[in-house]
């Protein structure tokens, strides 16, 4: 992956900042330049979401592209944000069995993946199961 | 006076039993536990690194502290393991808070004091009236050679202060901070080894034992203080043999230093070593507790803090999972796992 | 309004063609299917190829010249188009607008995708790169999680279950059994399915489509052309096409695919039928979760009972409304740009009453249904004799 490709995505992936819609009073991520619901870009914002939500599906992903080969198995899940839009994201440090489909997450700052040993590492948003 | 305002440990979930790592190498288990006083310790995940943990650690201490990230105005993360060479993980971490900016932001390395390094510069800046709020972190992913003895302890964790100059969120007041260095080569990495080496025995008398004594012995006569005057001592923590001797060749109780005594289940987190047994200290003390800590890193230097504990701390401790909480919630991995996950087998 | 028709198919065999090549499949469809069309070359007038990954399987960009030249064509106007998995399906839709419009009297209609040159470790990744790489690739998502995300909450929110799944599959590889040309054409047990291993839970690798290499392509005809040509030409009633979220985390609803609902109501309205009045379709299976949401998605049946009606047999060759009558995507192959094409190439020749063991008794109607990535386009199509 090119550097400013990751580069520019940082605050997003590495804060869960995603775009508000003052006009339809909805939130969105990853960010948006114009509301899918209105159609106008005036009326959208830069917000900070809710860093815990609750898993609304998940798999566990046992074949994988390279850079993600030695992880698996890994779970994915799309995450119901707290106050927010569902977002797609890792979980991790949690056995597989006991992944359901409404249990409480929170977010964490893990590294995602690595562009080799002599890359650059990118980091981003992971979720772990609440205690 | 500086104060702590904020403080946050993390160590990983993984743990490597001490006995699973002896077997391998064909050791007497328990033999290696009694010699050493660790009997398992943190491994990352393969997702975390010095950064991850260092950021782990800061948002709990910015939970802690209340403050806008945007207040900060420094952070230095001391790690021997900084996951580039070139590049800072304070950088990341900054824009892991979000307070990139009019930062002052620098990497440090000293062995396993890099981070009490970190915290003594902060103090500077804050005495100095360059910044209000600054941040000092202590982080490692360390590593041992495998069927080195350093295996047995070589581990992950870090802890993160937020400083500013006392006021009534004031978690702990550091009263006196000073330390004391020589060139003593008792354990190195030289550029582009992956692992480091050391001088065996060499590494204890004339290196930890003789700088810790000192600094902490100098800090006493500064501060006219006797053994008993203080509530918890705290040193750095290569295994659990030799802070318990430091603290009986210094004339300090067992119990004295028992909380913060983290290594016998989490191993040796090298910077982050000492702090972390201070955020254990501070998750139990009362206000009015009278703390000594002194770190060590190779090479040989300790850094000694004489700090007395705030009224702050009541309300602050609950927010954030404290230190021993985090070193109970684990999971245990295998050696073959463990060779994974710290990258020791050569992959495609 | 004016009429288009398939007057020629032509198909190759699907599967690990190692002899072939990008260029030599396509070339082989074309010549087939002009060849059941009766038309030479030099009539011709426009072409249009489904092609979702040359350029990452076998790095050759400028899809569009390469098929024209080496068709034999050269200089009819040829294009290349790309919509992920649904290449083939919009291919087909372009020709048939550009007939509608008309510019063109023949257009010929290719789809293809030679897969087996890379590395299967090259392969998840390419595929993936009909998801959003920014997204959901970049946190290490591939293609089956996504539909395994869709197939988890399907099974929580309406108690569809791994044996319905398995089912799919069991059902078109007894279709895929009788077509000669299908990557994988023989039978296989619901234990052989369930027993196989896991991918991304909950689906196993007898849930997912192969790999394949192949090519299909079709000739379309406007009404005078085909009827001068032909006496038994196929009419395409309708094309639908619809889009929706590139990412799977933007759909509201993930047990359904709106791209589809949308593309069928458009199609349904263009051809004047209802639901009802299809006698079967071709629909795509990438994955068994996904036959599954496609036939509540085109209104055969509620949302939530798709599975039931695989058990119950109703989707079978001999049940009253076949699904995937060649083997669909799982059993027959799943060359990414060939799918649609080749799902169009089966409409026809069930609809000509040509598919031998595998003929779908009067089948007046057909319906095919072409999916790009996890739901971000879909395209559906309606035929009749």
């Amino acid at each position: 992956m090119s550097v400013p490709r990751f580069w520019r995505e940082i605050p997003y992936r590495y804060r869960l900042i995603g775009s508000y819609c003052e006009k339809c009073n909805e939130t969105f991520f990853p960010p948006r330049e114009i509301c899918p619901r209105c159609r106008r870009s005036g009326d959208i914002k830069d917000i900070k979401l809710e860093e815990e939500g609750e898993i609304f599906s998940y798999t566990v992903i046992r074949t994988a592209p390279p850079e993600f080969d030695v992880q698996t198995p890994y779970a994915i899940a799309l995450i119901k944000l707290k106050n927010g839009p569902l977002i797609m994201s890792q979980l991790t440090d949690c056995e597989m069995d006991d992944v359901k489909i409404g249990k409480k997450v929170r977010m964490v700052f893990r590294k995602i993946s690595e562009d080799g040993e002599a890359g650059i590492i990118n980091y981003g948003y992971k979720f772990v199961l609440a205690e | 006076m500086i104060s702590i305002v904020g403080y946050g440990s993390y160590v990983p979930k993984n743990r490597i039993k001490t006995s699973e790592i002896a077997k391998i190498w064909g050791k007497d288990p328990q033999n290696v536990e009694r010699g050493l006083g660790v009997y398992e310790k943190s491994v990352p995940s393969l997702d975390e690194d010095t950064i991850t943990i260092a950021t782990a650690a800061t948002k709990y201490a910015l939970k802690r502290a209340g403050i806008d990230p945007e207040e900060i105005g420094a952070i230095y993360v001391g790690s021997e393991s900084h996951p580039y060479v070139v590049k800072p993980s304070g950088t990341v971490v900054a824009a892991a808070i979000g307070c990139e900016g009019e930062l002052k932001c620098a990497d440090y390395e000293f062995a396993c004091k890099a981070g009490t390094a970190a915290i003594q510069n902060v103090m500077g800046l804050i005495e100095g009236e360059y910044i209000k709020y600054g941040l000092a972190i202590g982080a490692d992913t360390s590593q041992g050679a495998p069927g080195d003895a350093l295996e047995y302890a070589a581990s992950a964790g870090g802890a993160a202060f937020i400083l500013s100059k006392k006021n009534k969120d004031s978690i702990a007041t550091i009263e006196e901070t000073l330390s004391y260095t020589t060139d003593t080569p008792d354990f190195w990495r030289r550029e582009y080894q992956h692992y480091p080496q050391h001088g065996g025995r060499f590494t204890g008398e004339p290196a930890y034992f003789k700088h810790v004594g000192t600094a902490t012995k100098m800090m006493m006569d500064r501060m006219s203080l006797n053994p008993d005057d203080l509530d918890y001592i705290v040193f750095h923590m290569p295994n659990a043999k030799f802070p318990v001797n430091m603290a009986k060749k210094l004339g300090f109780s067992t119990e004295q230093v028992t909380q913060g005594l983290v290594v016998s289940k989490i191993g040796n987190t090298y910077s982050g070593s000492s702090l972390l047994g201070l955020t254990a200290v501070l998750d139990v003390a009362k206000p009015g507790d009278k703390i000594l800590m002194s770190s060590y890193g190779s090479g040989a230097g300790s850094d000694s803090f004489y700090i007395t504990v705030d009224d702050a701390i009541e309300k602050k401790r609950d927010m954030c999972p404290k230190t021993w909480d985090m070193i109970d919630n684990k999971r245990y991995i295998d050696y073959a796992t463990y060779t994974i996950y710290r990258k020791k087998i050569l992959m495609r | 309004m004016k009429k288009v028709a398939v007057i020629g198919v032509g198909i190759t065999k699907f599967g690990e063609l190692w002899n072939s090549s990008l260029r030599s499949l396509t070339i082989e469809a074309g010549t087939k299917a002009l060849s059941d069309a009766g038309i030479p070359g030099e009539e011709v007038d426009a072409l249009y190829t489904g092609c979702m990954t040359g350029d990452m399987f076998v790095k050759q960009g400028h899809i569009s010249s390469l098929i024209a030249d080496y068709g034999g064509l050269l200089p009819v106007p040829s294009t290349r188009v790309e919509s992920a998995c649904a290449s083939g399906g919009l291919a087909l839709r372009q020709g048939f607008i550009t007939i509608l419009s008309g510019v063109a009297d023949i257009v010929v209609v290719g789809g293809v995708e030679k897969m087996t040159d890379a590395l299967g470790s090259q392969t998840t990744g390419y595929l993936a790169s009909a998801a959003d790489q920014e997204w959901e690739s970049f946190n290490g998502a591939t293609f089956p999680s996504l539909y395994a995300l869709m197939a988890k909450r399907h099974m929580y929110e309406y108690g569809t279950t791994e044996e319905q799944l398995g089912l799919v599959a069991v059902k078109n590889h007894y279709n895929g059994s009788l077509n000669p040309n299908a990557h994988f054409p023989f039978k296989i047990s619901l234990e052989k399915v369930m027993g196989s291993t896991l991918v991304a839970d909950p689906l196993r690798l007898f849930h997912c489509s192969p790999v394949s290499d192949g090519a299909a392509c079709v000739i379309l005809a406007s009404e005078e052309k085909a009827k001068e040509l032909r006496d038994d030409p196929i009419w395409i009633r309708s094309s639908g096409q619809a889009s929706g979220a590139i990412g799977i985390y933007d759909r509201e609803d993930i047990c359904t695919i709106d791209s589809t609902v949308n593309a069928a109501k458009s199609a349904y309205k263009m051809a004047g039928v209802t639901h009802r009045d299809i006698d079967f379709a071709e629909v795509h299976d990438c994955f068994t979760i996904a036959e599954i949401i496609n036939i509540e998605d085109l209104g055969f049946f509620k949302k939530g009972e798709g599975g039931k009606a695989v058990e119950d047999g109703i989707t079978s060759l001999d049940g009253e409304l076949p699904i995937n009558p060649s083997g669909g995507l799982k059993s027959k192959g799943h060359p990414v740009g060939a799918t649609g094409v080749a799902q169009v190439v089966e409409v026809v020749t069930q609809l000509r009453g040509k598919a031998g063991k595998r003929q779908v008794k009067d089948a007046e109607i057909g319906l095919s249904q072409n999916i790009g990535g996890s739901g971000g386009t879909a395209v559906v199509h309606i035929f009749s004799r």
